[in-house]
């Protein structure tokens, strides 16, 4: 399926920061994808399945949540975090700034997949 | 057991100054008025901590002394043709200031955080200048308060309690006196509470400040819906903003790091230009790290740019999209990198983090992070408004002076003062002084 991706901060993602990144709490915040729970049923995932977020950037397996904040359909949105970096793409349009947020990808189930730590998903870089 | 009053949160760029800290035995066990991450900040900022200098040769890492991690950092700096200093953002003033020197010293190039925060905001103010207040005035007067593409209850949790909806200002008071607006692509915490939330489409809030603002000149807006928004919802904001005493438009990276970038801060402010021919209004970007802040207003009082600086002429070039650090690492100028207070290994796309592996890597931070994890040099340092004093800005540009509230781990330095040694040891490997 295709989506829209936004990412941003969060409580979790805040708080995980603070407790370090290679904390539980920042792999359960950073490592999650938020969706709209019709997107959930339409790509056939339930909260907690693997979920492979494609650019032609990378990709990467994340865990599918449903949204706390209510998303609309077609937009899902992951915490900022080397989870979501293996799929941004570097260029800046001339600003210095990669686009974190508006990114269009492609979404699929991951079953068999598994969702990297930090250490090792920054070790595969 | 002591509790010290009037304490500056070093968190984010609310820079709270009314924290009461609890100390028994140089150890924190309480930060009363403090929000949950500031308070997590406190109770846990010896988890995951550095406490000595190291040097990795291969795959081992060799604990080192102070003196030894200096020099070693300062001959990788010194022997590197374009070396990038990067990070500053969580660190004081007097250690953004050193940085700058040390950038020029070495003809490297040096940004800061806001690269990939407000840096997109930071262009469009130099081109445009804007419209601003203190957060004080904010609480005092405003009774019409914006977030766009900002989230304060997940990212500035007591923005509003303090400064917007919720402060009890001298001539607002509280929730009733104020007007809350949020637009936001999704439905946010902050959008629940907000009096009109206007849902704008991924990407498209360019379109819909430029619809927002014909609406204010009350021109003829030719469209049913723009970004997703019906035009009647767009000119019923317009009177509304029309119709405020003073407004504050407080916007986030939903702004900087979407499409338009620098060219949706550009709306913004012509927006808010426009408001003032009406009423009066005011904007704000909400600050993230710290003194992310205070790396901008040091960079542009040393040399008159914010960040993005290239000192390889011997003299400072800005160009955002080429001397901005993840366009140069993604191009692969740089073999050499020092990073101060900042963990660009998990906050940048993955090809700028492979550039940065490629080369030799010096991170100076108190934490163990994912940069620190592969750099060649690591130094442990102190917090700055925890361990050691420090000067930084608030999101509204005002200086404050950050406290020391225990004792730093003997092997943990301020960054300031590893940086003059560092600068000192680049001078003398240089045959300067």
């Amino acid at each position: 399926m295709k989506a829209i991706l936004i990412s941003g901060r969060s409580l979790g993602h805040g708080l995980g920061l603070e407790l370090g990144k290679f904390s539980e709490t920042y792999y359960r915040s950073a490592a999650a994808c938020e969706m709209n729970t019709e997107d959930m049923k339409k790509v056939g995932v339930g909260t907690g399945d693997f979920l492979r977020i494609a650019t032609e950037n990378g990709s990467v397996v994340v865990r599918a949540v449903e949204a706390l904040e209510e998303l609309p359909q077609g937009v899902i949105f992951i915490p900022y975090g080397p989870w979501i970096n293996a799929v941004i793409s570097p260029r800046t349009d001339g600003t210095g700034m990669p686009s974190y947020k508006g990114i269009e990808v492609e979404i699929e189930v991951a079953k068999g997949s598994e969702v990297l730590r930090a250490e090792r998903l920054l070790a595969q870089q | 057991m002591e509790t010290r009053t009037g304490v500056i949160c070093p968190f984010c760029g609310c820079l709270c100054d009314d924290l009461e800290i609890t100390i028994e035995r140089n150890k924190i066990t309480n930060a009363k008025n403090a929000c949950a991450f500031s308070l997590t900040k406190y109770l846990n900022y010896m988890h995951e901590r550095v406490l000595e200098p190291s040097i990795r040769t291969g795959e081992e890492r060799t604990n080192v002394s102070l003196e030894d991690a200096v020099k070693r950092s300062a001959e990788i700096l010194v022997n590197a043709e374009y070396p990038v200093l990067y990070g500053w953002s969580s660190t004081s003033t007097e250690a953004q200031h050193l940085g700058v020197e040390l950038a020029e010293e070495l003809g490297g190039a040096i940004d800061n955080t806001s690269t990939v925060c407000h840096g997109p905001t930071i262009e469009a103010f130099q081109e445009l200048g804007h419209p601003s207040c203190t957060l004080g005035q904010v609480r005092n007067r405003a009774d019409l308060i914006i977030y766009w593409g900002s989230n304060p209850l997940q990212s500035h949790l007591r923005h509003m309690s303090r400064y917007t909806i919720g402060a009890e200002g001298r001539w607002r008071k509280g929730r009733d006196a104020r007007t809350l607006v949020v637009v936001d692509v999704r439905k946010t915490y902050t959008a629940r509470v907000a009096d009109y939330f206007i849902q704008v489409e991924p990407n498209k809030d360019f379109e819909l400040m430029s619809a927002l603002r014909l609406a204010i000149k009350q021109e003829e807006i030719e469209q049913d819906v723009v970004a997703g928004v019906p035009v009647e919802d767009i000119e019923e904001l317009a009177q509304l903003l029309i119709g405020c005493s003073f407004g504050a438009l407080f916007y986030g990276l939903g702004l900087t790091m979407s499409q338009g970038k620098n060219r949706n801060l550009d709306a913004a402010i012509s927006l808010v230009k426009d408001l003032n021919s009406r009423t009066k209004f005011v904007m704000m970007p909400m600050r993230g790290h710290f003194n992310v802040n205070g790396a901008n207003m040091v960079f542009l009082w040393q040399t008159g740019y914010p960040f993005a600086l290239d000192f390889s002429h011997g003299y400072p070039v800005y160009d955002p999209g080429v001397t901005s650090v993840v366009d140069s690492l993604s191009r692969n100028e740089h073999d050499a990198a020092l990073i101060v207070s900042s963990d660009p290994v998990a906050n940048f796309p993955k090809q700028a983090v492979e550039s940065l592996y490629k080369n030799r890597l010096i991170v100076i931070d108190p934490h163990r992070t994912a940069t620190s994890e592969r750099a060649d040099v690591v130094i442990p340092s102190a917090f700055v408004g925890i361990e050691c004093a420090g000067t930084a800005y608030r999101m509204d540009s005002v200086p404050l002076r950050l406290k020391k509230v225990v004792d730093a781990p003997s092997s943990c330095l301020p960054d300031e003062d590893i940086l003059r040694r560092l600068l000192s040891e680049v001078r003398r490997l240089k045959g300067g002084s």
